[in-house]
């Protein structure tokens, strides 16, 4: 069996023992990433040399008695919008072509200082900016299960190459589902932490009060191995948290499940009804279920898109063609800046852009942003309440499972609503993780999102593990 | 709501982008679509919640040590010694960008 196959604390266990060399896992992974991705397109940038010699590095300290940590000599793929020194970073937008940070993302030496070994980058909608890594400046990812369909997005690179097995784990970012729904797409785990609880800093930023980085597994152990090794307190991130994580609780596990969801237009059967048997499941396992009403979603997608785009319209202002990437040359610095802009940034990019100027203008600030702050603020309410009767809330992760590759390009509205379950997570800066919970009648994944209140991650991988084997 | 081509294009102004003819007509049609949807926020009757952004904690400003300017500008496009070099900031072209 490949090493490949292995999770990711087994593997990381028996380089830990001698038993396996890191340098074997690494080759076995570039190995693996040469024949797969080809055809899925999920890896943008492969940083051979420095993966041999940190996992040479490993081998050393097993032989010399010395403990390389939690991952030792396990591969891991990064979402290319988190800061690598060494390897470019390119947000999958030209206008970052050729890129390489100075400095590596907080997450990223964590994952070194835990013997984890970065191989390379993944693929992603521009700047995270959508729901199907079609966006990407350098091409579309391919869903592993049916090459014809999207692997979900922004961090479908991450899922595709996860659920191919070019390595046990992988991270991803997710401002409004984009850790959770290509896990969705892909069939395996993926984790959105509690806001502040992950450091952002290094995190090429797109909406600052929604991003969070997550990791993504085949096991759910995998996502636990790496969450634990990246969460942390880290003063070079301003929102970083330093509170600690919610106590374990006691007793059966009080499930709420958000039953009039189901029956919503445009949720598929197969998504229903594999909804409804992960919850008879977790009521044989011993949870209470308890019904359970969530704020409207659509108005929650509404709030989401203003919110999102207003952060992003400031945020990639330093986008100007001084300080790095692209420069378009013009006559005066802001003819450059245009020029600069206008060719460097992609469709997608450009509308999120505009419609996030039009939010904060002056004449509307007060009638779409300010009324879009109003309506977060009620729903981070409505969900602390829910959460005073439940430990963790049961929906499904998308409505749908993986769509056609060109099926909802020209239509962003229908894009947009592939968020639709997703967004309550980082709008309400709660935990959320998607799980697989079966599949449809095509054979395509669906998966099953927990939510939980803040820093309560824990709860989440108690609920999953009574989950565990209804995946795909 | 309606959004006319002449919003989009004040909105291009100030994002400093340049619109060619058919992104300009696609994303007037895409923007009055997302702001029609967008619509069911208001004149809900609800009050103004005034917890702003309650989860957000901020540290102390406090200033870090920054990058060296040897070092911050070899990422560059164009430089000069450690500097960032930029083309004119002052004349030009400037009735297109205001």
């Amino acid at each position: 069996m490949s090493l490949l196959a292995l999770p990711a604390s087994t593997l990381a266990a028996r380089v830990k023992k001698g038993e396996v060399r890191a340098a074997h896992v690494v080759e076995e992974s570039l190995a693996r990433i040469e024949s797969e991705n080809p055809r899925l397109g999920a890896v943008l940038h492969v940083g051979a040399d420095a993966a041999r010699e940190t996992a040479r590095r490993v081998d050393d300290d097993v032989s010399r008695g010395i403990d390389p940590g939690p991952l030792a000599g396990v591969p891991i793929l990064l979402k290319d919008n988190i800061s690598t020194l060494g390897m470019p970073t390119t947000a999958g937008s030209r206008i970052l072509d050729g890129y390489r940070p100075l400095f590596d993302a907080t997450v990223v030496e964590k994952l070194r200082k835990a013997g984890a070994i970065p191989i390379g980058k993944t693929n992603l909608d521009e700047f995270a900016m959508g729901s199907s890594t079609e966006n990407s400046a350098f091409g579309v990812t391919r869903n592993p299960w049916d090459m014809t369909r999207v692997p979900g997005g922004s961090s479908g690179g991450s899922a595709a190459a996860v659920a191919s097995a070019m390595t046990p784990v992988a991270l991803g970012s997710d401002t409004g589902g984009s850790v959770r729904q290509p896990a969705s797409f892909c069939g395996v785990y993926g984790l959105l932490p509690t806001y502040g609880r992950v450091s952002r800093f290094g995190l090429i930023a797109f909406a600052s009060s929604l991003d969070q980085i997550g990791p993504m597994a085949r096991d759910l152990g995998g996502v636990r191995a790496v969450f634990e090794v990246i969460a942390g307190h880290d003063p070079r991130d301003a929102t970083s948290s330093i509170q600690a994580p919610a106590p374990a609780r006691t007793g059966p596990l009080r499930v709420g499940v958000a039953q009039e969801l189901l029956s919503r237009p445009g949720v598929e059967t197969a998504v229903a009804a594999r909804l409804e048997e992960a919850a008879q499941k977790l009521e044989r396992s011993g949870a209470k279920l308890v019904p359970v009403t969530l704020p409207d979603p659509d108005k929650a997608v509404a709030t989401y898109y203003l919110i999102a785009t207003a952060e992003a319209s400031s945020n990639l202002a330093r986008y100007d063609g001084v300080r790095y990437g692209l420069r378009v040359p013009g006559e005066t610095v802001e003819s450059m800046m245009r020029l600069t802009r206008s060719a460097g940034f992609g469709r997608e990019v450009k509308r999120r852009i505009l419609l996030g100027t039009f939010v904060l203008s002056s004449g509307y600030y007060d009638a779409y942003y300010v009324r879009a702050q109003s309506h977060r603020a009620l729903l981070r309410r409505a969900f602390l309440k829910i959460f005073e009767g439940v430990d963790v809330v049961l929906l499904p992760t998308s409505p749908t499972t993986a769509f056609a590759i060109g099926d909802r390009t020209e239509d962003p509205l229908a894009m947009y609503l592939a968020d639709v379950f997703t967004v309550y997570g980082n709008l309400a800066g709660l935990p959320a993780l998607s799980v697989p919970a079966g599949r449809d009648a095509a054979g395509l994944p669906v998966g099953a999102q927990l939510m939980a209140p803040p820093f309560g991650e824990d709860r989440l991988f108690a609920a999953a593990e009574q989950l565990e084997g209804t995946g795909v | 709501m309606r959004i006319s081509e002449q919003t989009i294009a004040h909105l291009a102004r100030l994002a400093h982008l340049d619109l060619e003819p058919e992104e300009m007509e696609r994303l007037t049609r895409d923007l009055g679509a997302i702001l029609e949807y967008v619509e069911r926020l208001a004149d809900t009757g609800e009050t103004i919640a005034d917890d702003l952004l309650p989860m957000t904690w901020l540290r102390e400003d406090n200033p870090m040590l920054p990058l060296a300017p040897g070092i911050a500008v070899s990422v560059a496009p164009e430089r000069h010694n450690e500097l960032f070099k930029v083309p004119p900031v002052l004349g030009g072209d400037r009735s297109k960008s205001a």
